[in-house]
């Protein structure tokens, strides 16, 4: 696909994939079974890699959305773990930061955060809470100068290792008890707990932990945003960041899937000819190659309308994030099957694929979940079309 | 030049298609009469900024600010320092 880009965002794109070459490649078996080191964190902020949703002011490197998408694959189609830390810290949480943290939590956390001094995570859903995410039950309670916050979170991306945690809570005495809102928790606060979860399909050194806060005490200024605002607009954000994040990960991962089949197709011979020479292999390349580009385009669009701020850009951003998803379980699931019985040895990156795509279905909005929402779309949105009422 | 019957409008065309021959009046909740979920208030949010030019600060970010017409209204009336036509 040609992209008309401009030389900086031809610069940031050049300069992920050769991150990505020199300094994730070598690694990624490492990271699969150790966890991504802290350090790396570091590495990704002074190449400039973390900064993309924080103003200059705040010490970050801005790209607009479409560069960002296009680095993110870079980096996913390379490593997913590292690629975790694009989707969670530099995009969730970073993002929402940006967008509605308070002066004095911009100041003190978004340099950090831009610079790979502090590492972030997001932690939503509950060992009970899922796809109902409006539902947390992990609750605060308002005290005269702050709030108390308990409950357990679960899966929280980068979890053991990150230094502050973007926590979504309920009021536990507020209206109907559904009052929610969204605080920055360091780990070092008193109360709260990290148990790293392990023994994970995919993501394996992404550091998914599960959180427990025991009475945590927070300050007022720990809250981001009105109390209260948390779920219906802070967390809103967070997860439509995370979506377009995630759908340029599918489009990563169906990509790296592609490059992969054909690498095979090419050297596999059987019956005295390379795979590349049978028509049902012609299929499955073709598909793969239809499926990703589609993905991709989706994408591009969602991030040319994230760029204009474009009221439409969270409906699009869905649509790519559903498709993307799901091109990337499929072709991942091609590609392994083109490489028989090769494709289920961890020799070969078809392997590690196929296992990560699989979680892109489930984070940010289950196909399920995107199925009923973008439904509803198209029922609100074509239902004029039709002359109702 | 933005009026409120723009945001009237939005709100409107994006409501969910079971609440489309429901007629919404400015006192009306939006999201009390499950006229939106979280992702249009978001929506609704971005539509705001973008058509009167400004930015919705943190400490704005009240459920009530953006759950009725009238409120709308009242907010960019606070924010932009004049009267917004109907
Ligand atoms: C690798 C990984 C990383 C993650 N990282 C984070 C993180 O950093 N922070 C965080 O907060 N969470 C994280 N999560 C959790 C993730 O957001 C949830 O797994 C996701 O929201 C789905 O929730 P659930 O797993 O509880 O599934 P459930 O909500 O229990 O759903 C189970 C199944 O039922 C389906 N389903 C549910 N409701 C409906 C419905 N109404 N109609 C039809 N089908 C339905 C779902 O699609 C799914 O197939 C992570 C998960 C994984 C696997």
């Amino acid at each position: 696909m040609k992209l008309s880009l401009t030389p900086e965002q031809t610069a940031a794109v050049e300069g992920a994939r050769a991150f990505a070459r020199a300094r994730l490649h070598p690694r990624v078996t490492e990271f699969e079974e150790r966890g991504v080191p802290k350090e790396l964190v570091r590495e990704l902020g002074d190449a400039g890699l973390l900064g993309a949703l924080v103003g200059d002011e705040w010490g970050g490197r801005p790209l607009d959305p479409v560069t960002w998408g296009l680095v993110t694959e870079e980096i996913g189609k390379v490593c997913c773990n590292t690629r975790y830390i694009l989707t969670v810290h530099a995009s969730i949480v970073a993002g929402t930061l940006a967008r509605w943290g308070s002066a004095a939590q911009k100041s003190e956390w978004l340099p950090r955060l831009a610079r790979g001094e502090a590492l972030a995570a997001f932690a939503l859903s509950e060992p009970d809470v899922g796809s109902d995410a409006a539902s947390v039950r992990t609750c605060y309670e308002k005290t005269d100068d702050g709030f108390i916050l308990r409950g357990a979170k679960r899966w929280t991306s980068l979890g053991a290792l990150a230094d502050v945690f973007l926590v979504i809570a309920r009021d536990a005495n507020g209206e109907n008890g559904r009052a929610v809102t969204a605080f920055l928790v360091p780990r070092q606060l008193a109360g709260v707990r990290v148990e790293p979860i392990r023994g994970m399909m995919a993501a394996r050194g992404s550091h998914i932990a599960e959180l427990h806060f025991d009475n945590v005490k927070l300050s007022r200024a720990d809250a981001v945003g009105r109390p209260g605002a948390g779920f219906t607009y802070v967390t809103s954000t967070a997860l439509d960041l995370g979506r377009y994040s995630v759908a340029w990960s599918a489009v990563a991962v169906a990509q790296a899937a592609i490059e992969a089949m054909v690498s095979y197709a090419l050297r596999r011979e059987q019956f005295g000819r390379p795979l590349q020479d049978f028509q049902l292999v012609k299929a499955m390349v073709g598909d793969a190659v239809t499926d990703t580009h589609a993905a991709r385009a989706l994408c591009l669009h969602a991030g040319e309308l994230r760029r204009a701020a474009d009221p439409e850009a969270i409906m699009a951003t869905n649509v790519a994030k559903q498709f993307a998803a799901r091109v990337a379980t499929r072709t991942t699931a091609a590609a392994l099957q083109l490489h028989g019985a090769n494709g289920l040895s961890s020799d070969y990156d078809v392997e590690r694929l196929f296992r990560e795509a699989r979680v892109l279905e489930i984070i940010e909005g289950s196909t399920q979940i995107q199925q009923l929402l973008l439904g509803d779309y198209g029922l609100q949105t074509y239902a004029r079309a039709t002359g109702y009422p | 030049m933005a009026t409120i019957s723009s945001v009237r409008k939005f709100i409107q065309g994006n409501v969910l298609a079971q609440k489309q021959n429901v007629t919404l009046s400015d006192d009306d909740d939006i999201f009390r009469l499950g006229f939106v979920n979280s992702m249009m208030a978001l929506k609704l949010v971005t539509f705001i900024e973008k058509e009167f030019n400004i930015k919705v600060a943190d400490d704005e970010l009240d459920i009530s600010t953006f759950s009725t017409i009238s409120q709308i209204r009242q907010f960019l009336q606070r924010k932009l320092g004049n009267p917004i036509e109907s």
